[in-house]
């Protein structure tokens, strides 16, 4: 059970080797493993878009979708059709070339990060050396095509929600890279593969304190760095309409759609590489503790949205300037001193280091609630 | 194995091809923004070709970097300036043909440098990976490296002094 993917791609390379020289079956190997990324991705982002309505209909005390297909199964293929068959809208005044560039390129890192994510033993497409680095400089890239999308709308509030994306993607980004330099720190590698080597059995980092802290702070930034809920200034529906998707119908939209699902899916699948050990696990096959880690982190994704009022901008970049870029930078020290210590003290150190740094992070950001103001008519003076 | 030997070859040079058409797009189109965006998929395609060359850590920080930091900064800059996709705008002025003649000159200066140089070609694949690039900096190039935080420190430090509202 656990290698089934892989023993199927030797199976049918096996099969194939019997009819085909043997220079087409390198070329086939490559060809199996993007097919599986380029359908998988897609797929995922579909059944992502069914699983988030029926939840938050869940949380909101009604069904979600039932109507196509047993349990609204089919709603996915019923949503790709009328996305298809919408008119696509562009506006009279709107920078034709870059309206039609942003939603067209901004899926390929979203898909190219897939290559680097190891789904199970063995099940990774590329085992790049800088696998990490690959991830952190793709969702990099995605900041630019959001604002080409914004500008080229020539909408104010396209602008306005594209204005907020950059601020927030640079604020986040900060705290987002410090957080994984500990697990860089321990392992001594870019490579996806290896760190989630370097957690065999139970030692998932997410057990010492700066593996917790960092969890905590990888997954919030991550959480930012998708725009969604309570980071979705850029596209607060109740402020800007829709932010920098606002003048995008029909395909466009869902390929900006499709992007922010698949974000979604490989931000959670990176989080658990680094920190929950990713296809690590006792008893059941590692491609299906690779998939339960992820879903759990993209349920709680969810459960933000049903629950988490938007924050105010100012919040927002407070919280990402005065409270995680210091305990990101906290945090790669103090795995400096977990490294350096034994193993009884080092866990009790840090520990001890944190707690305090948390503590004072905690009370020096606490929010000042201005004295309750009493008014008063001028002539009862 | 030759056969992936000449189609990697290929493609190279189709990436380089397309390199420079991005890069002549770059500096010829007429409107800002759009010069803009070619500028980001000039420097991806540079990338893509430290790929072709095995340098992944270079690729990897010249995406996070140029074509993540540097081109959020130039939207930004670009924001600011007026007549931002005015198609009547040159991207030339009166002062191209001297400057034209520098250039060719310092152009056939390169091309003739680039000529004489003994190029070493190593038989052996040798890949720079990020922990000898890490020793490196942090012992036989500690002194630069720390010279380099400094000059940014005070250009931190001094951007948040110009930024500061005068009460």
């Amino acid at each position: 059970m656990d290698q089934i993917f892989v023993s199927i791609k030797h199976a049918i390379l096996n099969l194939a080797q019997t009819f085909l020289p043997d220079w087409t079956i390198i070329l086939l190997s490559i060809l199996i493993s993007v097919t599986a990324i380029a359908v998988f991705g897609p797929v995922t982002m579909m059944y992502l878009t069914l699983l988030e309505r029926k939840l938050v209909g869940r949380i909101q005390n009604r069904y979600g979708p039932n109507r196509v297909g047993f349990w609204g199964l089919l709603q996915p293929l019923a949503d790709g059709v009328k996305m298809l068959t919408k008119e696509d809208i562009v506006p009279a005044n709107a920078d034709k070339f870059a309206h039609f560039l942003a939603p067209v390129v901004i899926v390929i890192p979203a898909l190219l990060i897939f290559a680097v994510i190891p789904f199970g033993r063995g099940m990774v497409a590329v085992d790049l050396s800088i696998g990490i680095l690959f991830f952190l400089a793709l969702s990099s890239t995605t900041t630019i095509w959001i604002f080409v999308a914004a500008w080229a709308s020539r909408n104010k509030f396209s602008l306005l929600g594209g204005m907020r994306s950059i601020a927030q993607m640079i604020s986040y980004e900060i705290p987002m890279v410090l957080s994984i330099v500990p697990v860089l720190l321990v392992v001594g590698s870019f490579s996806t593969v290896s760190i989630v080597e370097a957690q065999s059995g139970l030692n998932w980092f997410v057990f010492t304190p700066w593996g917790f802290v960092g969890f905590l702070l990888f997954f919030l930034t991550g959480v930012a760095e998708v725009n969604r809920t309570p980071f979705d200034l850029p596209e607060g529906e109740s402020e800007i309409v829709a932010g920098f998707h606002t003048e995008y119908s029909g395909m466009k939209f869902a390929l900006f759609y499709m992007a922010e699902f698949m974000n979604t899916f490989s931000i959670s699948a990176i989080v658990a590489t680094l920190y929950l050990g990713g296809w690590q696990g006792p008893f059941l096959p590692s491609w299906i503790w690779f998939f339960i880690k992820t879903y759990a982190l993209i349920f709680v994704m969810m459960w933000f949205r049903g629950t988490l009022p938007r924050l105010r901008v100012d919040q927002l970049m407070g919280f990402a300037w005065k409270f995680l870029l210091p305990l990101a930078l906290v945090n790669i020290l103090v795995t400096g001193i977990w490294l350096e210590f034994k193993t009884p003290l080092n866990h009790v150190v840090t520990f001890a280091i944190l707690a305090f740094c948390l503590t004072v992070l905690y009370l020096v950001n606490k929010p000042e609630i201005p004295k309750k103001r009493i008014y008063r008519y001028a002539y009862q003076d | 194995m030759t056969l992936f030997g000449s189609i990697g070859t290929i493609s190279l040079y189709g990436i380089l091809f397309a390199l420079l058409i991005t890069a002549i797009l770059t500096v010829t189109v007429r409107n800002l923004f759009h010069s803009a965006i070619f500028l980001a998929f000039t420097l991806l395609g540079v990338s893509i070709v430290y790929f072709f060359l095995r340098a992944e850590f270079i690729a990897g920080v010249q995406i996070l970097l140029y074509a993540g930091a540097i081109m959020t900064l130039v939207i930004f800059a670009i924001m600011l300036t007026s007549r931002i996709s005015d198609p009547s705008v040159s991207q030339s002025n009166h002062q191209r043909f001297p400057v034209l003649i520098l250039i060719v000159l310092l152009g056939s200066f390169l091309i003739l440098a680039i000529a004489k140089t003994p190029w070493q070609i190593s038989t052996s694949l040798k890949t720079t990976n990020a922990i000898e690039l890490g020793k490196a900096l942090m012992g036989e190039f500690v002194f630069p490296f720390e010279l380099v935080s400094i000059v940014l420190l005070i250009a931190l430090v001094g951007a948040v002094v110009v930024a500061r509202s005068d009460r």
